[in-house]
């Protein structure tokens, strides 16, 4: 029997990967660009959601208390909103607050000085947890004895919503594609550097090589094309994410887009990468060299 | 020992028959030429021999492997008992002659230590003691033939086949190579060569098995390639 020599797959896998200059390099490159396609495509499409995701959290309704309640009597039904399960914040706002917050965002509040506070209505200021149920609550706070009117931008909800949903579609399916493109590109790499060891193959066979023995170099020279291609990628991508996210923190005066920082997206990054790096690359090897095993 | 008993082989692909009934028993120690023009179907024996292909019906036992139930996993224990050697060597040419031997033994899990040994030994055997650290393609076709000849013996095989060997070398160096091939078989391997040059096979007075369109027409000691046999 033959023995497990891994000291001896490994060396081989390296002297092969070595001394296939050109392809490996060939090889490297591709798988890499293809990783920081998708990476990109990835971390946009994170942004996007990222930002979408801030945006509907400012999204809130306010709900009206019917005039004919006291203040006190309006102030209880903050139980009855908060106990509705979509609901993450309920704030009370009194009538002489929500005067001052009108009048204070007037240039010219001297008119208002004589209005009462009687002659607006106390409120809530509602925030939910999933936008996507937003026209529920919202049907669940008016049915609450005592609200009188609901006022909430729903069409702005449900754009942000299909926005969100198209961009996460948009971006899983450019994955797929990408994954599938660079596992065919890899594997005829690994095939054109196969067939050109073609008689090697034959020569061990010839010799009485088991098909593990002839498969573990080629496995160990795929997680090497894999594993390397996937760190030059990370490395790439977060040059790439650094020199985008500060141009865009200088160009932007106001925060409109924030952009989520490396640190949190560098290990999901980098596990991502390796993980298809290294499925490609020894999936890759082992589909080319099977046909040659047959013998 | 090998033993070709009644084997049949057709070619499923094209339902070609490139082996009718053919019969014979080599010896362990014996040297043998098999002979015949193209297409007789000598190449075919070689690759029954080596599992490359699978006989129609018959039966064939190599040492003690009995190739009618052999299973496919077991090809590369078989192949380990015999040695191969080419008409177009096959070296593998980024590796120099030391490291195409050393090849072939860590293919079958050979130690450092025997690789160490046995290169050097099998090296002055073919003559090519000098050579270890050249590459083939620095050789002659001769010296490549002999490293394709010191890579079939580094294994110690019981036997070694050889494929039409001084099909690319002139008539000098067939000869001499011919005389390696006679002196290890006096070191005690089997010994089958395919061949048809006639006038090599008659300087060495061997045994000659001699095979047209897939039967054997004539197994003789001593015996001489005739054409007119054929």
């Amino acid at each position: 029997m033959t023995r497990f020599n891994l000291g001896y797959y490994i060396k081989e896998g390296f002297r092969s990967f070595a001394a296939h200059g050109f392809m490996t390099f060939a090889s490297i490159a591709i798988m890499a660009s293809c990783l920081i396609i998708m990476g990109s495509f990835s971390l946009v499409a994170i942004n996007l959601e990222y930002n979408l995701d801030a945006l509907m959290e400012d999204n809130e309704f306010l709900a009206y208390v019917d005039e004919n309640y006291t203040e006190e009597e309006g102030a209880a039904l903050q139980s009855e909103i908060e106990d509705i399960d979509n609901v993450a914040e309920c704030q009370y706002i009194t009538r002489e607050e929500a005067l001052e917050n009108y009048v204070s965002g007037l240039e010219d509040s001297s008119l208002y000085e004589n209005v009462p506070a009687s002659a607006l209505r106390s409120r809530f200021s509602v925030r939910v947890t999933d936008i996507e149920q937003l026209e529920e609550t919202i049907e669940e706070v008016r049915n609450i004895e005592g609200i009188a009117k609901i006022s909430a931008s729903v069409d702005v909800a449900n754009g942000l919503v299909t926005v969100r949903n198209v961009t996460v579609i948009i971006a899983l399916a450019l994955v797929v594609i990408l994954v599938i493109v660079s596992f065919f590109i890899i594997s005829n790499s690994i095939k054109l550097a196969t067939s050109a060891r073609e008689e090697e193959i034959a020569i061990m066979k010839m010799v009485g090589a088991t098909n593990a023995f002839v498969c573990w170099p080629f496995v160990v020279e795929g997680v090497l094309l894999g594993g390397i291609s996937a760190v030059v990628a990370a490395l790439v991508e977060w040059g790439i994410y650094r020199l985008i996210r500060s141009a865009i923190n200088v160009y932007t005066h106001v925060q409109l887009i924030s952009i989520i920082p490396i640190r949190t997206l560098a290990f999901p990054m980098c596990a991502t990468f390796l993980g298809i790096g290294l499925f490609v690359g020894v999936v890759g090897s082992l589909m080319t060299i099977r046909k040659y095993l047959k013998v | 020992m090998i033993q070709l008993t009644n084997v049949k082989k057709i070619y499923e692909s094209n339902l070609t028959e490139a082996l009718y009934d053919i019969s014979f028993v080599i010896e362990d120690g014996e040297f043998v030429f098999l002979v015949g023009p193209s297409g007789s179907g000598k190449s075919t024996i070689l690759k029954l021999l080596t599992a490359e292909e699978r006989m129609t019906s018959g039966g064939i036992l190599v040492g003690d492997f009995d190739l009618a139930k052999l299973k496919q996993r077991q090809a590369p224990y078989l192949r380990r008992t015999l040695g191969v050697v080419f008409q177009d060597f096959r070296l593998i040419e980024n590796r120099t002659v030391k490291g195409n031997l050393e090849f072939a033994m860590r293919v079958v899990g050979a130690k450092k230590k025997l690789i160490r040994e046995r290169i050097p030994y099998v090296l002055e055997l073919v003559g090519l003691s000098e050579k270890g650290d050249c590459y083939p393609s620095e050789l002659s076709g001769g010296e490549q033939q002999r490293v394709a000849i010191a890579r079939a013996l580094v294994n110690n095989p019981k036997t070694i086949i050889a494929d039409e060997p001084t099909g690319n070398l002139d008539p000098e160096r067939s000869y001499e190579l011919m005389c390696l091939l006679e002196k290890i078989n006096q070191l005690g391997t089997t010994m089958l060569v395919v061949t048809h040059e006639r006038d090599l096979v008659n300087c060495f007075n061997k045994r000659v098995i001699s095979i047209d369109s897939g039967r054997v027409i004539s197994d003789m000691e001593n015996g001489l390639y005739d054409y007119d046999t054929i």
